[in-house]
């Protein structure tokens, strides 16, 4: 399953780990001896008191290359990435990246290769709260000295490459999640490093704002053609991004292999759960195909306003939220009509038809009666009842054909 | 056979009175001189706070006030209060006992943010210096009169020695909270980036620690104030002595007069202070979870030190 190990020199290699085990736990050292090291992990738990966090992992990742790291929570895909900067210290094993051999690296080295070499995004971002946007994506700049006017050249490149142009003064606090990893990017991106590790950066928004990151990440690896890294638990995620995708679980590689062969010739049993459902139907749900409706009214808006709003868009139609953007219901042109003849100052929840929503999690699959059986696309609302964005039926045939393209 | 039985005896008394002793004999000289330029410091900072003239203390504690609060009514207030000090007649003695806490605070800081820097990154410093601090809070304070006295004499250094011992505990542990309760995402990030430890202190454990350090400093200052009465036992005047004078005299008037210029002394340097913590926060208009969080936890982690330092303003 594993390829022999090339020369950590080969310039096509960006990352190679060798036999990289991490082991939690006191002395960890002893459980690579052999009386231990093949016990499955509840067995040497119970005798040694360790958790294995990575057993034998190896892995070559190429230049230029976006790799993703694939598992549940557990599998180790963190500790993984993390043992890439000695953010983990792996119990054994060889990393080389860049051809240089980290776990050789003096705790100098280590500070010198950190500021230059790498850099990482974090699912939490990691922003520093007190400093504005520019101060938090030069950070990396800062730390390795660069001069004050190339560090804010720089950040300031990076910050445009990520969409945040004219932001540089604001604080992270007052920025969504989606901008706020922006930021992270950004102070990823700027020190203009060769490789790229990204720990779930998307796993913790919204899924409209998810997939758009997902699309930009896929534009820049094109523009700028870095090594990229990515963790995710995320198969949809997986499949879009990666050209190679290895499968872990409790610590091990199981598979390596493209997107297609992941998909068509599973590796076992594991790996065949994750993917047995693939048919598109079933691995994608609402979030996945669902769009920004093309007109919102406010309840507290009057009928007269969306009068004029209905007309402006030529709408016959439109979704109804409140002040949180909790989804009321449907208003038609002609309940618009009604109340503004009524001289109604508001529209209430009563005058709108209830159109039933469905959660983002819910697979395309179950969608199709759904959505053919009304003249409106499908809203989708969160667990507090917020509209996240609406499944029209196009784009679920879109997300079939393509991905059938694909496989 | 109830009785705790006589032959089982521990002289703890006679070894601490040994120590004493020979810390006395060895190490006087160097008291002596601590005792020297501590006293020129204290007359320096007190003259300074007497050159003012009283109109222009009162407007500048007014000004100061209504800055840092932000309200002109609070500011007036504080201005009022410090006149009611000056109009009971305890204005020299009202700037005694400030220079003597001014003194105090400045010594607990610079000694104890550091201590709570080495607490917060050593789990075994803490370890050791938790029971301290507990002992050093919860030991009645006249406990330290005894040997301030001994190292110093009579006068206002041993107060102010005295005066430290008591009132450093808050500044220390709410450092070390404030710094073990950065988030770990923001320690690991920065890791990541190549930023080595005194990166990690001075770009992100103190200035997110801030708000937590700036409520120690707070009650490091109340609890200084409190030991003022104290401290006046040993010899230290101002309005600590006057309290004390009036207690031997059965005075209640006077006891009363005194008494409430320390609270007004003690309400108006909260206030400012407080009040500059909190503009310093929303300044940096920083991620608002962690730095509630921050601040509930020093809240708790202080409660005791509330408790001690009531007992006296009351």
């Amino acid at each position: 399953m594993q390829a022999a190990p090339l020369n950590p020199s080969d310039s096509q290699i960006a990352v190679r780990a060798h036999g990289i085990w991490k082991v939690f736990g006191r002395n960890p050292e002893r459980v690579l001896e052999p009386k231990y090291r093949d016990l499955p992990k509840k067995e040497l738990q119970r005798r040694t008191g360790c958790v294995v966090g990575l057993r034998d992992v190896n892995l070559e990742v190429k230049a230029g290359e976006l790799f993703v790291l694939m598992g549940l929570s557990g599998s180790g895909k963190s500790t993984m990435i993390r043992t890439l900067l000695r953010l983990v210290e792996p119990t054994s094993g060889t990393l080389h990246v860049d051809g240089k051999d980290v776990g050789a690296m003096s705790h100098k080295e280590l500070l010198e290769f950190r500021r230059n070499l790498v850099s990482m995004v974090f699912q939490g971002y990691g922003l520093l709260p007190h400093y504005t946007v520019l101060e938090n994506a030069a950070y990396g700049l800062r730390l390795r000295r660069d001069e004050k006017g190339e560090r804010v050249a720089r950040a300031m490149e990076a910050l445009k490459m990520v969409g945040l142009g004219g932001w540089e003064n604001y604080y992270p606090a007052s920025l969504s999640g989606g901008m706020q990893q922006r930021v992270g990017l950004a102070r990823a991106l700027a020190k203009n490093p060769d490789i790229l590790l990204m720990d779930e950066p998307f796993s913790g928004l919204d899924p409209l704002i998810r997939r758009q990151m997902q699309d930009e990440l896929v534009d820049l690896q094109g523009d700028i053609g870095k090594t990229i890294i990515f963790v995710t638990h995320d198969l949809p995620e997986a499949l879009k991004l990666g050209d190679r995708i290895a499968i872990m679980r409790d610590g091990q590689v199981i598979q390596v292999a493209d997107p297609e062969e992941i998909l068509s010739n599973p590796f076992d049993e594991y790996v065949r759960a994750f993917t047995r459902d693939a048919s598109p139907a079933r691995v994608f749900t609402a979030s996945t195909v669902m769009e920004e409706p093309e007109m919102l009214l406010y309840r507290w808006q009057g009928p007269l306003t969306a009068r004029t709003e209905m007309e402006h868009q030529k709408r016959e139609w439109s979704f109804v939220v409140d002040r949180k953007r909790i989804y009321l219901g449907v208003a038609t042109r002609d309940v618009i009509e009604r109340l503004a003849k009524e001289k109604r100052a508001t529209v209430e929840k009563d005058d709108l038809q209830y159109l039933e929503p469905v959660k983002p999690d819910v697979i395309i699959e179950d969608l199709f009666g759904l959505v053919s059986s009304g003249s409106y696309p499908l809203p989708v609302t969160d667990d507090q009842g917020r509209l996240l964005g609406v499944v029209r039926p196009r784009a679920i045939l879109n997300a079939l054909s393509t991905e059938e393209d694909d496989a | 056979m109830r009785d705790f039985p006589d032959w089982i005896r521990f002289p703890v008394a006679d070894r601490v009175d040994l120590a004493m002793r020979w810390v006395l004999t060895n190490m006087g000289w160097f008291f002596d001189w601590v005792g020297d330029v501590g006293l020129q410091i204290l007359i320096a900072v007190e003259r300074s706070l007497l050159f003012i003239p009283w109109w222009l203390a009162v407007i500048g504690v007014g000004v100061l006030a209504w800055r840092a609060i932000g309200s002109k009514r609070s500011g007036i207030a504080m201005a009022i209060l410090l006149f009611m000090v000056g109009a009971f007649g305890y204005w020299t003695h009202a700037m005694n006992t400030l220079s003597v806490v001014i003194v105090a605070v400045a010594f607990s800081i610079t000694l104890g943010i550091p201590l709570g820097i080495l607490m917060a990154w050593n789990n075994s410093v803490r370890n050791v210096l938790t029971p301290i601090l507990d002992a050093m809070q919860t030991m009645p304070s006249f406990v330290y009169l005894i040997p301030a006295l001994m190292l110093f004499g009579l006068g206002r250094v041993p107060a102010t020695f005295a005066t430290v011992i008591y009132a450093i505990p808050p500044v220390i542990r709410l450092t070390n909270v404030g710094i073990r309760e950065v988030p770990p995402a923001v320690i690991e990030a920065s890791t990541a980036f190549g930023a080595d430890r005194w990166n990690l202190l001075f770009d992100v454990q103190l200035p997110l620690a801030r708000p937590s350090i700036m409520v120690g400093v707070n009650q490091t200052t109340m609890m200084a104030l409190a030991m003022v009465v104290i401290g006046s036992m040993i010899g230290n005047r101002g309005l600590g002595m006057e309290v004390l004078l009036a207690i031997n005299r059965v005075n209640i008037g006077q006891g009363f007069e005194a008494g409430i210029s320390i609270v007004f002394l003690a309400i108006i340097i909260d206030r400012i202070t407080t009040a500059f913590a909190r503009a310093k926060k929303v300044e940096a208009a920083t991620g608002e979870d962690t730095e509630t969080e921050a601040s509930e936890e020093a809240q708790k982690e202080s409660s005791k030190s509330i408790s001690d330092s009531s007992d006296l303003a009351g």
